[in-house]
């Protein structure tokens, strides 16, 4: 790929092009190819030896989650425009013939839907926290977790690096806010030093999440002022705007607060997530290795292949 | 002259702390809060900082620009006092 005059909409016909991705219809949706898998897989295995030392404990989550809990971590008040919900048809058999007429007219049938208790999960963490604070106190030395799922924002684009359904890999420490902040330090380092050693370009920054609305604008600058985010950027589909393929969060004790997560003594818990973006670090190893893995430079292929 | 001015000022002030009295979501009550003290020290979330930021520009019918929209606007009384006359004198 001619990395010099890479748009989003030709990094995109040039991943369908080499059959590495395929279209559904829907922008932000796509197939994955074996090989595009395959580099994921590699990718997870190489992230699961870097943090092997730490011995977190593994939960896989599935795509979706309690809208309760999405509802009360406080989604809905910064990212209302990102959320997804769940509805299904839960009326009767006349009902069933109104949709069907509806449908067949052209009309909007949707509206005969509603809303289940389930909603998308937007990032790995969000199911964890109430499930730990209903195990009790959180322990001195604090918790380290280790999670993976699809998550859905609703942004569709034509940018193959913003996608509406993807996996996250997050690792999530909860306890003082020492400990975790000396993780999320220790991430920013073993992050930056994994990316490098897969020859791709990258730079470390203060960011900000994409809160909603001109209140969101503050919420961002808050965000940044007290550094809380970090992200891991690569140039993927712009040279200018470098993609964030893996975030650094630390949250204080937000999740803390929200679900009560406590140590024995009482106290609050603060909480860190490190998150790696699966698709995104894939499509910047095709984007500046080529379509062709057995053409990846030696280095980049020993990482991830002969390890 | 001066002796209006800051009549008007604490009128203001206490507009604003009444803001904060009606928002519960705040940790603390402001009668106990100086026009000086931090608000996020005293418990203020990013969050109920936008309420306030919304709860303000009603009340003043103003919009803050995007440069104010920053920690240090809304991190006390006063110096949310300090940013609504700049607006307001503005618009006069
Ligand atoms: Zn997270």
């Amino acid at each position: 790929m001619d990395t010099a005059t890479i748009t989003a909409k030709s990094l995109l016909d040039s991943l369908f092009d080499n059959d590495i991705l395929f279209e559904t219809g829907v922008d932000g949706l796509y197939g994955r190819s074996g090989v595009f898998e395959e580099v994921i897989e590699r990718f997870q295995r190489l992230v699961t030896r870097l943090g092997a030392p730490d011995k977190a404990t593994a939960i896989h989550f599935p795509p979706g989650m309690s809208r309760a809990t999405l509802e009360k971590s406080g989604y809905m008040k910064s990212f209302p425009q990102l959320a997804g919900c769940v509805h299904s048809f839960s009326g009767n058999e006349r009902d069933h013939a109104k949709l069907l007429g509806m449908m067949a007219a052209g009309e909007d049938w949707t509206e005969l839907q509603q809303a289940t208790e389930v909603a998308l999960t937007p990032a790995a963490c969000y199911p964890l926290y109430p499930t730990v604070a209903a195990r009790g106190p959180v322990p001195d030395e604090g918790l380290l977790f280790e999670l993976s799922s699809y998550c859905f924002r609703h942004e569709p684009s034509q940018d193959p690096a913003r996608m509406q359904l993807f996996r996250m890999r997050e690792f999530v420490r909860i306890g003082t806010s020492d400990q975790v902040r000396a993780f999320r330090e220790s991430w920013l380092e073993r992050g930056k030093a994994m990316i490098e050693s897969l020859g791709l370009p990258c730079e470390v920054d203060v960011a900000n999440d994409p809160f909603f609305g001109r209140g969101g604008k503050m919420m961002a600058n808050n965000q940044r002022d007290q550094g809380l985010k970090f992200e891991l950027l690569i140039p993927v589909s712009s040279v200018e705007k470098p993609t964030a393929c893996l975030s650094f969060n630390y949250h204080q004790d937000h999740f803390g607060q929200t679900w009560g997560l406590k140590f024995a003594d009482g106290s609050l818990c603060h909480s860190a997530c490190v998150g790696f973006g699966l698709e995104r670090v894939a499509l910047a190893l095709f984007r500046h290795h080529g379509p062709d893995v057995a053409a990846w430079p030696a280095a980049a292929r020993a990482v991830l292949w002969e390890a | 002259m001066r002796l209006v001015k800051l009549e008007a000022r604490r009128k203001m002030i206490d507009r604003i702390r009444s803001l904060f009295a009606r928002n519960d979501a705040l940790p603390f009550d402001i009668e106990k809060l100086s026009d000086q003290d931090n608000l996020y020290d005293a418990g203020m979330t990013s969050f109920a900082s936008v309420q306030i930021m919304l709860a303000i520009e009603e009340e003043f019918d103003t919009e803050f620009p995007e440069r104010m929209l920053t920690r240090r606007t809304f991190a006390s009384v006063a110096n949310i006092a300090e940013a609504v006359s700049q607006l307001t004198e503005q618009s006069n």
